[in-house]
């Protein structure tokens, strides 16, 4: 572990170095330049974000998992591919809000270097391995979001949801800082890989103590109940581009953190903060989902709905078996794609001194604008779980992972609370294709390319779902080809992504094609759950159902080795 | 004798402080920051008795980086009350209620 300190050893490091450069050199730019032009910023923030994902490819992304800084920080083929999608979605949700942040006057250059800034704070959780990594990572990440949330000087709810959002963000800080304070006095030491092995078996009181402390401050930053007060209140008044990204890019952190802290570090004691967990995700699920009924303002209504998400992602955790967490991860990915998407069309939709946030602000959209009612349509029947969607792969990967660790009474709770939720998604596709539109305001024109990113986006929920074995072959095809270095492609780049794909499909159209017991034939321990069957009868293509099979391949949550990992974790 | 008990004790009590002094609080809101402070500096105390009775510097190492954050965070923290104060004229916690639901 102890490494010496040279340009070689630290080049893994690359995207949270050039971020951190990156984010001096655009505020320096802005300063001087960027009251004349002022759209100087915003593209050189989206150029930032493309040559940050280029660098991370190409310095990052290397097998095998490596501790860097004296174990402060780890890289890994999730911490790289956790940052990649961070690139990726920061640089959709600014796409998608740069025009509502021009509208307002909003679009100046602090916004986008807080931006940054916060998502720096997220690749410093993502590849963190220690105590003091994973703080300083969440207080970069925490600051910056409550200045964005209050970026709208003029608003006085704005102003308000960032003062509670602090005061509770700082307590839950201080409930985090005071946990790690315990686990470090009792096991001596900071080091994530070292605290797994140090706290195992029976935990003593003080461990059990600072144990609480801790989840209920992963609790409150997913913003699951009932730690959730912020989440509404912050989704509602925040300006609706930054609500886009506090409900998008920290998930992935929140991911992390809850990997990183709770899966990797607290290991040995996995069962006693596993139960902590599951209270916390039961109550999640029932209250975000019952309270989101109630709501008439389209934020408030997404930001229950979140809440009610994070308890599926919590209760991946609480499976605590290798697909618990691939689906954890699966449904982490999913969620973000179809919030951004979300959140993107109620971005569209608002113009100066209209916000289009409450739920009446859709009736009829169809009618009016039907590329965007489209999208927002595929996006609500995804989060609601219904089919052909990745939403609702991402919840049967989850509850396939508790049927596999033996949580039955979980999954009933889940599977009814998601038959409830059905109940308000479904409202909004009603009020927009069945509802006279009477007086709101037609489509705008122009916003070609934020039109076709929505396009792609509610595409992506589809094809994510259709054809996960394609789209990983292309991933790592993608990545091989960068590289050169990913162990196992022999293959030269352009012929692995042009196999990885054709046998992707054909294997998806011969199993749609013929054959529909191909899919019970072989008995893995898959097979004794119901939903098979299911899958069986619809003849749905195996690939689907194994999803979280294939996104091993290039998140290798699997890759974690040594015992220290599954002591403590039910395994089958 | 001092003993590591003594000071753990100590830091919860402030802790605990900190804590009720957040929820009980009904008046103002440079009050909140005041605790959100004191919550900190309870978790430093923590810190560097843990590091004293370990022999181990990593904690007090800590103790530098808590101090520098709790720093950024009051920052933060006034220049919210600033724009919350210039949007309201008052910064009395139980005006915080236009958000509901």
């Amino acid at each position: 572990m102890e490494t010496g300190f040279n340009m070689a050893n630290i080049a893994r490091a690359m995207p949270e170095m050039y971020l951190a450069g990156a984010i001096c050199f655009v505020l320096l730019v802005d300063v001087f330049f960027g009251e004349k032009r002022r759209g100087l910023t915003p593209t050189l923030t989206l150029l930032v974000l493309a040559v940050g994902a280029a660098l991370t490819l190409l310095y990052a992304n290397l097998p095998g998992r490596e501790f860097l800084f004296h174990g402060q920080y780890v890289s890994d083929p999730l911490a790289v591919m956790l940052k990649l999608f961070g690139f990726l979605v920061a640089a959709i949700g600014l796409l998608y809000s740069r025009d509502y942040l021009q509208r307002r006057d909003m679009n100046r250059g602090e916004y986008y270097v807080l931006v940054l800034t916060a998502l720096l704070g997220v690749f410093v959780i993502v590849s963190a391995n220690s105590l003091l990594t994973v703080y300083i990572g969440v207080e970069l990440l925490a600051l910056s979001v409550y200045a964005i949330v209050a970026f709208d000087r003029q608003s006085g709810i704005a102003a308000e949801a960032a003062m509670k959002y602090f005061v509770l963000g700082a307590m839950a800080s201080g409930v985090l800082l005071y946990g790690m304070s315990m686990i470090y006095g009792l096991t001596g030491t900071l080091a994530l890989d070292e605290l797994a092995q140090m706290a195992s078996g029976t935990p003593s009181l003080g461990v059990t103590f600072g144990l609480v402390f801790i989840v209920v401050a992963v609790a409150f930053k997913f913003g699951a109940a009932p730690f959730h007060m912020w989440l509404p209140d912050v989704y509602h008044g925040a300006p609706t581009a930054v609500t886009t990204f506090i409900s998008t890019v920290p998930q992935i952190a929140y991911f992390a953190l809850a990997f990183r802290l709770l899966s990797f570090g607290m290991s040995g004691v996995a069962e006693y903060w596993q139960d902590m967990l599951a209270i916390v995700a039961v109550l999640s699920l029932v209250l975000g989902n019952l309270v989101a009924i109630a709501q008439t303002n389209m934020k408030r209504m997404l930001a229950y709905s979140t809440i009610g998400n994070v308890g599926f992602i919590l209760l991946g955790f609480v499976a605590g078996n290798l697909q618990g967490h691939e689906a954890a991860l699966y449904y982490t990915v999913a969620y973000v794609i179809m919030a951004l998407g979300s959140f993107g069309v109620v971005l569209l939709l608002s113009r100066t001194g209209f916000e289009a946030d409450e739920l009446d602000h859709f009736r009829g959209l169809h009618a009016r604008d039907p590329l965007a009612a489209a999208v927002m349509a595929i996006l609500m029947f995804s989060t609601a779980g219904i089919p052909p969607f990745v939403g609702f792969w991402a919840k049967f990967n989850i509850l396939q992972a508790l049927w596999l660790d033996g949580h039955v009474a979980l999954i009933i709770v889940a599977a009814a609370v998601s038959i409830i939720g059905l109940f308000y998604y479904l409202r909004v596709v009603k009020l927009m294709y069945f509802d006279a539109p009477d007086g709101l305001p037609a489509a705008q024109s122009g916003q070609g390319g934020v039109r076709l990113t929505l396009a792609l986006n509610a595409l992506a929920v589809v094809a994510l779902a259709s054809c996960q074995t394609c789209c990983c072959s292309l991933w790592r095809g993608l990545s091989a080809s960068v590289s050169h270095r990913l162990n196992g492609s022999h293959f030269p780049p352009s012929s692995f992504i042009l196999v990885g794909s054709v046998a992707g499909w054909s294997s998806l159209a011969a199993r749609r094609a013929h054959n529909p017991k191909v899919v019970g034939s072989n008995p893995t321990p898959a097979t004794n759950f119901p939903g098979i069957s299911l899958g069986r009868l619809l003849l749905l293509p195996r690939s689907s159902i194994s999803v979280p099979r294939s996104l091993r391949a290039f998140a290798a949550v699997d890759r974690y080795d040594g015992p220290r990992y599954e002591c403590g974790l039910r395994t089958q | 004798m001092i003993t590591l008990a003594h000071l753990l004790t100590l830091s919860g009590i402030l802790f605990a402080i900190a804590v009720a002094g957040v929820f009980l609080n009904r008046k103002n809101i440079i009050l909140l920051l005041m605790c959100i402070e004191l919550m900190l500096l309870a978790v430093n105390f923590n810190f560097v008795a843990f590091s004293r009775f370990l022999n181990d510097i990593d904690g007090q190492i800590f103790v530098f980086f808590v101090l520098t954050v709790a720093a950024a965070e009051s920052a933060i923290g006034l220049a919210i009350l600033v724009v919350l104060f210039r949007n309201r004229r008052d910064i009395n916690v139980e005006a915080l209620d236009t958000l509901k639901g």
